[in-house]
């Protein structure tokens, strides 16, 4: 009887407790803490300003080196998934037979479309893009030959059958080169895709460099305010009303540190727009930096608050439990 | 209000600060606990503070056996009992007001209730003009005494006190003594360690001695 009540009795002394804080209370005593911390960080501007740099730096890196990919991938992606091929015929072939030709291509299953570009049209285009057009006038016969652009169908158009195709097409007698314009953008696709993962390596490291600077702050933080968590804990406070302004702290330095990654990059991308500007013009492009989406950081706000959590948590279990009273 | 059963200290190394101590103090009670330096004293308010465990024998606090109670529970625990040291253990960073609000932050009272409760605490202490004030700037009797608001803000069943006097003067130790005496006797149970004879004979409560970490003798016993 007495050991049933004892049980009982813990759930209703916790069912006490807890009836002293309404929800509302307990939401006003978090924002209390919270701005205690922020007090309290405010109050060492310096420091606080540096460890929150190193986790700005920390997290600026990952995030402009994704910038940078993506915007790279962008570059990449305007032509990604158009495998054309181009085959360069034989100078003996004449334009009948290549039209010929370009008729029996056509009727491959492998093939969607075929373009015959004579080595008059060749030659006008090149008068026209190069700028070579007085060069090209002094010359006394047409140097460029008949060529074939092939565009595979659509379930032909991966990079395996793409090859396949070029093979086949490389094979005929009146082809004296055919050349698979999709090697290079395959080329760039896989070392983007390299270059993504080592991204993410070194978002990683990066990560845990964010998490040891958090940690040891924190921790430096616990041993300054030593006696007064003894006294606390004197006083009967609970291991989560010790813990709290520390967590509380090093979600602010994440918060800061974010807010710090933001402006680097938007700064790094900002000096970089008029040159990219300036080189893209030299290509004719329109192509145009984008900077970072309101998405990059809302999720650089959410890992500094993650990591900042985090590294406090780990600081705070492994030293807090050491300072007892006594 | 406190019953040790047979119980002993020994911490780690082998030293034995107390060895087999029975006694109870009632409910209401106040009492004094005296003897040497290294006598047991403190690791006698250390045992009941929960700062300490026992090695052998049983503990019961208001009734409560807390012998073997989980680190997770301590905290309410201590809650009804009010601790006041010899050198105060205030926070330097805070005033006298956050200082003796801090026992009612931790159990989580709403705000006015705070307010009412410290300037209620620091009134029974004459501590109402100064509630705005560091600790650093008050004398050592004031400062003890802010240490007393925050030691009986909360309404403590159980009020602990380790040399309080040790670093006061007659005149300021007396003043201190009667301001136990005004708790007590609206019900407050007070376990005073203390080594000032003097002091003791002058108030004649029950004294409990200590010697060597032996019960040396219970003046004026009672059941």
């Amino acid at each position: 009887m007495k050991r049933a009540r004892q049980h009982q009795s813990t759930p209703d002394r916790r069912a006490t407790r807890r009836r002293m804080l309404s929800p509302r209370t307990w939401l006003t005593r978090h924002a209390q803490v919270a701005l205690d911390s922020l007090g309290r960080l405010s109050r060492n501007p310096l420091a606080t300003l540096m460890t929150a740099a190193v986790i700005g730096i920390a997290l600026a890196m990952p995030a402009s080196l994704y910038l940078l990919l993506s915007n790279m991938d962008r570059l990449s992606g305007s032509w990604d998934g158009q495998a054309s091929l181009s085959v360069f015929l034989n100078d003996t072939v004449p334009v009948a037979a290549a039209a010929t030709l370009a008729g029996r291509i056509r009727g491959w299953p492998e093939v969607a479309a075929v373009t015959l570009v004579t080595p008059e049209q060749a030659l006008e285009e090149f008068r026209q893009r190069s700028g070579f057009a007085d060069v090209l006038d002094t010359l006394d016969e047409n140097p460029l030959p008949a060529v074939l652009l092939v565009l595979p169908a659509p379930e032909h158009a991966g990079p395996r059958s793409a090859a396949a195709l070029q093979t086949r097409l490389q094979a005929l007698p009146e082809t004296a080169q055919a050349q698979l314009d999709l090697q290079w953008v395959q080329r760039l696709t896989a070392m983007l895709a390299l270059a993504q993962r080592g991204v993410l390596l070194i978002s990683a490291l990066l990560a845990l460099a964010v998490l040891l600077v958090v940690g040891n702050t924190i921790r430096l933080e616990i041993l300054g305010r030593r006696e007064e968590i003894v006294v606390t804990r004197l006083i009967g406070a609970t291991d989560g009303f010790i813990r709290r302004p520390f967590l509380y702290s090093g979600t602010w330095y994440g918060i800061v540190g974010a807010l710090l990654a933001w402006l680097l990059v938007e700064t790094g991308f900002w000096l970089l727009t008029t040159p990219v500007r300036q080189l893209a013009n030299l290509y004719q492009s329109s192509f145009q930096l984008q900077t970072l989406p309101l998405l990059l950081l809302l999720v650089l706000l959410a890992g500094g608050i993650l990591l900042g959590l985090l590294g406090s948590w780990i600081a705070v279990g492994r030293h807090l439990g050491a300072i007892e009273p006594g | 209000m406190i019953r040790f059963d047979n119980i002993s200290k020994r911490y780690p190394g082998g030293f034995e600060a107390l060895s087999n101590i029975s006694l109870e103090l009632e409910a209401g009670a106040m009492a004094f606990v005296t003897g040497h330096s290294g006598a047991g004293k403190s690791t006698l308010l250390k045992l009941i503070a929960l700062i300490e465990r026992t090695t052998r024998g049983q503990l019961h606090i208001n009734g409560q056996n807390v012998t073997n109670i989980s680190r997770r529970r301590i905290p309410f625990i201590r809650r009804k009992i009010g601790f006041i040291f010899q050198d105060h253990n205030l926070l330097f960073d805070r005033t006298v007001f956050d200082n003796v609000a801090l026992p009612l932050v931790i159990t989580g009272y709403r705000h006015q209730e705070i307010g009412r409760r410290v300037r209620a605490a620091l009134d029974k202490l004459g501590l109402l003009s100064k509630e705005r004030m560091y600790p650093i700037t008050l004398s050592g009797g004031e400062q003890q005494r802010v240490g007393i608001a925050r030691a009986v803000v909360n309404k403590p069943l159980l009020l602990l006190a380790d040399e309080p006097t040790g670093n006061l003067d007659p005149a300021l130790s007396f003043e201190i003594m009667e301001l136990f005496e005004r708790f007590n006797q609206v019900g407050v149970t007070i376990l005073i360690a203390s080594h000032d004879i003097g002091l003791l004979d002058r108030l004649g409560y029950p004294v409990i001695a200590l010697d060597h970490g032996r019960l040396a003798g219970m003046e004026q016993q009672y059941a």
